[in-house]
């Protein structure tokens, strides 16, 4: 049974304004579905309903701006359906394109930043802090915010996370509740070779593997390498949560909730354990694509959004080689606060010289971006890798960031093995 | 036969049964714009949801499902009712979206688990749905 405070029960009942009781009926009914006791207030929301999947969502953002409504708590945005900075890249068409950006202003009216971006956590004013209730959507930054800052939130979507917002809470229930944060499965990384952890690609590769194994259970990562980067945790949930639905996960001694095994499992012993071999991580890299030879079309880096450190390091790769194949576009999916720092920083004038091209506030494989004739892509990320081929039709191929640069200049799919093995 | 159930959503349908062996994504799994079911690695990939009363455990994967089934119904290729195997907050939120915005009830119904896994695999199935419970005919 749901039970509310007084000032719930008044936002229900119109005592705050009609936007926040449009809201709470949303909220009240979902933790109703889910068997919630009560409602939890959160600190701030990641919102993914601005990205166009018809006329229902845009009629229903702006429902909200006509009943006054605001966003109640500091609210970002992940993607829309358009490069707003350089909006000739985006090939979408009226009345589709026009609906797209009335639902991206719609957004912004109801107060919320208009950061356009999967991976606001790469920005330190939007991160919450340790321990703090939060309603984030998209996939991708609901398994970061939960699993490396160690916020709480629970895999929220369109329509609820609008309304979290607008009402300041949130169902409590799910991943809110310390129980269903315990660890289920156990997968002893111990075995896979320093070396192979140092391609990116083994990250994504292994979150891939991980999703299969476990599905929506909250695994627990031991043996991994203390000093990984962000980005390498961020590919792996982005993955992990693309192949199975994965919202949290523990690494041992890496993030927040699992400075020991023992912690990470809350004093209980493991559902399951699997041991992760070089053989199994090299399987789940093969999995990601479906064809793995010959001439490529394209390569697209950023998904989730491009990172200033891997700016940094495709600057790097593309500073010292040859030129880039004529045939072949690179793109690179950033947010536009990502962007002005590699801006700022020479990476991005490096990317351009290149003949690269960087796109913002969207994503290659959520709207038309690629050429036309583009039949095969490369790339160094396992949620596009398992995405793109059914969303565009194309073929994929999944490599780490130097075999994408360095197959961008043969126009071949060209790999260094080594490490792999 | 007679099933007594949950309701999840409110609503009255009626059509033939489609029982869908696994579960399914509708973003990325089905046609907004005619409710085909497009997951090539589906096993009712090529089957229409529009206007039959879908039975699936979950809804499994994106959580935009909740924005393509409301632009669902309200296109008018919507499902007739959804039985599901256990509470899915996504598939909730997009009928009562539809209904909120629409006036259209799509009903949301929880079977157990024993009642899922006898449902016949052809029938007709007509669901009434109420805020007391969920009554489901299957002929």
């Amino acid at each position: 049974m749901l039970r509310l405070t007084d000032e719930e029960q008044e936002m229900s009942a119109g005592g705050r304004g009609a936007g926040p009781a449009f809201g709470m009926k949303i909220v009240r009914k979902l933790a109703e579905t889910l068997g919630a006791s009560a409602l939890v207030p959160i600190a701030s929301v990641h919102v993914d309903g601005c990205l166009y999947h018809g006329r229902a969502g845009l009629d229903f953002a702006e429902r909200l701006v006509e009943l006054g409504a605001r966003v109640r708590v500091p609210t970002t945005l992940n993607v829309g359906s358009i490069d707003l900075l350089h909006p000739g890249l985006v090939r979408l068409e009226a009345p589709v394109r026009t609906r797209a950006l009335e639902l991206m202003r719609a957004y912004e009216k109801l107060g919320a930043s208009p950061t356009w971006t999967c991976a606001p956590y790469q920005e330190a004013r939007h991160r919450p802090e340790l321990g703090q209730h939060v309603a984030w959507a998209e996939s991708n930054a609901i398994v970061f915010v939960n699993s490396v800052v160690g916020a709480r939130t629970d895999r929220y979507g369109d329509f609820l996370d609008v309304c979290a917002a607008v009402t300041g809470r949130a169902p409590l229930a799910g991943l809110h509740l310390s129980a269903n944060r315990r660890g289920q499965v156990l997968l002893d990384c111990s075995g896979l070779p320093r070396s192979m952890l140092e391609l990116d690609a083994a990250w994504p590769a292994l979150g891939h593997l991980i999703g299969r194994a476990v599905g929506t259970r909250v695994p627990v990562l031991s043996g991994l390498p203390a000093d990984v980067g962000e980005d390498s945790l961020k590919a792996l949930g982005a993955a992990a949560a693309s192949s199975g639905g994965v919202a949290l996960f523990h690494a041992v001694g890496i993030t927040p909730e699992a400075p020991t095994e023992e912690e990470a499992f809350h004093g209980r012993s493991p559902e399951a354990t699997v041991a992760v071999s070089a053989e199994a991580l090299r399987l789940a890299r093969d999995q990601l694509s479906t064809v793995d030879s010959g001439r490529i079309d394209a390569v697209s880096l950023g998904t989730p959004h491009f990172s200033v450190g891997e700016f940094a390091t495709l600057a790097e790769l593309l500073d010292r080689g040859p030129e880039l194949h004529a045939d072949v576009e690179v793109w690179i999916s950033t947010s536009r606060h990502v962007l002005a720092k590699a801006e700022s920083l020479g990476y991005a004038e490096i990317c351009r010289d290149a003949g690269v091209h960087i796109l913002v506030d969207t994503c290659t494989y959520v709207t038309p971006v690629l050429a036309d004739g583009v039949q095969v892509v490369m790339t160094n990320s396992g949620k596009w890798a398992w995405y793109a081929p059914a969303n565009l039709g194309v073929q994929v191929v999944f490599g780490c960031l130097a075999d994408c640069v360095e197959s961008a200049r043969t126009g071949r799919v060209t790999r260094d093995e080594s490490r792999w093995n | 036969m007679e099933l007594t159930a949950r309701t999840l959503h409110e609503g009255v349908g009626a059509g033939p049964l489609l029982a869908l062996d696994e579960p399914l994504s509708l973003w990325g799994g089905t046609d907004p714009e005619t409710g085909l079911i497009i997951e090539a690695r589906h096993p009712q990939a090529g089957a229409t949801i529009t206007g039959r009363v879908i039975a699936l455990s979950s809804s499994r994967g994106s959580s935009s499902s909740a924005s393509v089934l409301a632009e669902q119904i309200r296109a008018g290729v919507g499902p007739a009712a959804i039985l599901l195997a256990e509470p899915d907050a996504i598939l909730v939120l997009g009928a009562l979206v539809a209904a909120e915005m629409y006036g259209r009830r799509t009903p949301v119904v929880e079977l157990s688990s024993i009642q899922f896994r006898d449902l016949p695999r052809a029938a007709l199935a007509s669901v009434h749905a109420t805020e007391l419970h969920a009554r489901v005919s299957l002929t």
